[in-house]
């Protein structure tokens, strides 16, 4: 699998107040698979509430917390892009810095805390390792087109989603998975992927579509 | 909302930022109008977070905790800025970020090149390798014929187009690729305009491309 580890032995998460904002585990309607092992993994829930303690409380055991969780990942993300050991030393510590400055900005009803933080490495590793300004709209700009309300039946917790999509990527066929690794971790688009490889673009994005349907029908299944 | 989009694979590059800084300001500013493809770039993002969370984690050296921690007390909660009343007048809402910042005033304002009905505004100059401009079609107008190398994008800011029998509105994204030799003419009731990048130069089809030429090297 993909390194995940369930333990029984952590403290059960029920018993943490609730902050405000999130949504209460007992709202989610999701039937968990029993014989899977790597799904909601206490891991997910203590991420979701060190978050929480860094919003809400500028709780720095917390955020060391994160820190030690997510420093290490986001080095060897820079690393994979082509960082130096020192560079992505400087770019770990930026990142982390800015989950420090931004978490109250953190919406657990939008994204999970590894993926919030995969926008910020990303925007940084642009900035930083290919000089370039990372464009973004703006979420509070007059002219953004607001969302529709959202469709509670179908909110489905982004920890919850996160587990099951690493589940569902480390199930990918291998071909598919790799694809999925050099869109993320190489700086290659898909056009650029395709040179590399000797193939079609059609074929590099027909793989990729088809290893994108699975994730998707993979998350589907909660809802 | 809009009914014409990026391509998914444009929305998996924007989310891995993989996509060069030209397309990723088009990207985003189509965001900024569409609802839909923004639930699509978060579902890509949350992949990003679900690779970056099962990959193998690289040392990090103690005192880089500890310089990280040392330095928590000196560092303000940044919350959202919201613009003033002021401020908010001065903007142009017919141009949403991010492509709002790389302008530096409201449509109305810029220095167009204008040759005949067509108004042009190069901005990402710095961007060798792309072509990004800003166009201002006057109602009725047809754009210079041209095909190009690579792939052409147009993001409508405001009034419409209509190119090979369909009509793009504000929010839409026409994508033309080098096979299509086309001719956008813009709707009759309102100026058209719209921001348009193609990953490589163009080259102009039309019998008087040579008079043409500033629309390649301004």
């Amino acid at each position: 699998m993909n390194g995940l580890n369930v333990t029984t032995a952590v403290p059960c998460p029920g018993v943490v107040a609730r902050p405000l904002g999130l949504p209460r585990r007992s709202d989610i309607h999701v039937v968990m698979p029993v014989a899977k092992q790597t799904v909601a993994s206490s891991d997910d829930v203590g991420l979701i509430e060190w978050m929480a303690a860094v919003a809400n409380h500028r709780d720095r055991q917390a955020f060391a917390r994160l820190f030690d969780h997510f420093a290490p990942r986001v080095k060897a993300y820079m690393r994979h892009l082509g960082a130096e050991a020192a560079v992505a030393e400087d770019l770990v510590q930026d990142v982390m810095l800015t989950v420090w400055r931004r978490a109250e900005q953190f919406d657990a009803s939008k994204a999970g805390v590894a993926t919030w933080i995969f926008t910020i490495a990303r925007n940084k590793r642009i900035d930083g390792i290919r000089r370039e300004r990372r464009p973004e709209f703006d979420p509070n700009d007059p002219a953004l087109v607001a969302d529709p309300e959202p469709d509670i039946d179908t909110t489905v917790d982004s920890q919850q989603r996160g587990a099951h999509l690493r589940e569902a990527i480390a199930e990918l066929p291998k071909q598919q998975a790799h694809l999925l690794h050099l869109a993320y971790f190489e700086d290659k688009s898909h056009s650029v992927i395709a040179e590399e490889l000797g193939l079609p673009l059609g074929t590099v994005k027909s793989r990729i579509r088809l290893a994108m349907k699975k994730l998707k029908s993979q998350l589907a299944e909660l809802r | 909302m809009p009914s014409f989009h990026p391509s998914d694979d444009l929305l998996m590059d924007y989310a891995a930022g993989s996509l060069s800084e030209p397309k990723a300001v088009l990207v985003a500013t189509h965001l900024a109008l569409c609802p839909t493809c923004r639930a699509t770039v978060d579902a890509y993002e949350s992949v990003g977070g679900a690779l970056i969370e099962s990959m193998n984690s690289d040392r990090v050296d103690s005192s880089l905790r500890d310089s990280v921690l040392s330095q928590l007390d000196e560092i303000e909660p940044e919350r959202p800025t919201v613009m003033t009343r002021e401020a908010l007048a001065q903007v142009d809402l017919r141009v949403p970020e991010p492509l709002r910042g790389y302008l530096g005033s409201g449509l109305d304002d810029l220095d167009w090149k204008t040759r005949g009905r067509v108004g042009e505004w190069r901005i990402l100059k710095d961007q060798a390798s792309h072509t990004s401009r800003l166009f201002r079609i006057k109602a009725g107008a047809p754009m210079p014929q041209h095909t190009h190398d690579g792939t052409e994008l147009t993001l409508v800011l405001a009034g419409g187009f209509t190119d090979h029998g369909k009509h793009f509105l504000r929010g839409d994204v026409a994508t033309a690729d080098e096979t299509i030799d086309h001719r956008p003419i813009a709707d009759a009731d309102e100026d058209c305009y719209c921001f348009a990048v193609t990953d490589a130069p163009l080259r102009l089809t039309g019998t008087f491309s040579r008079f043409l030429n500033p629309f390649i090297d301004m």
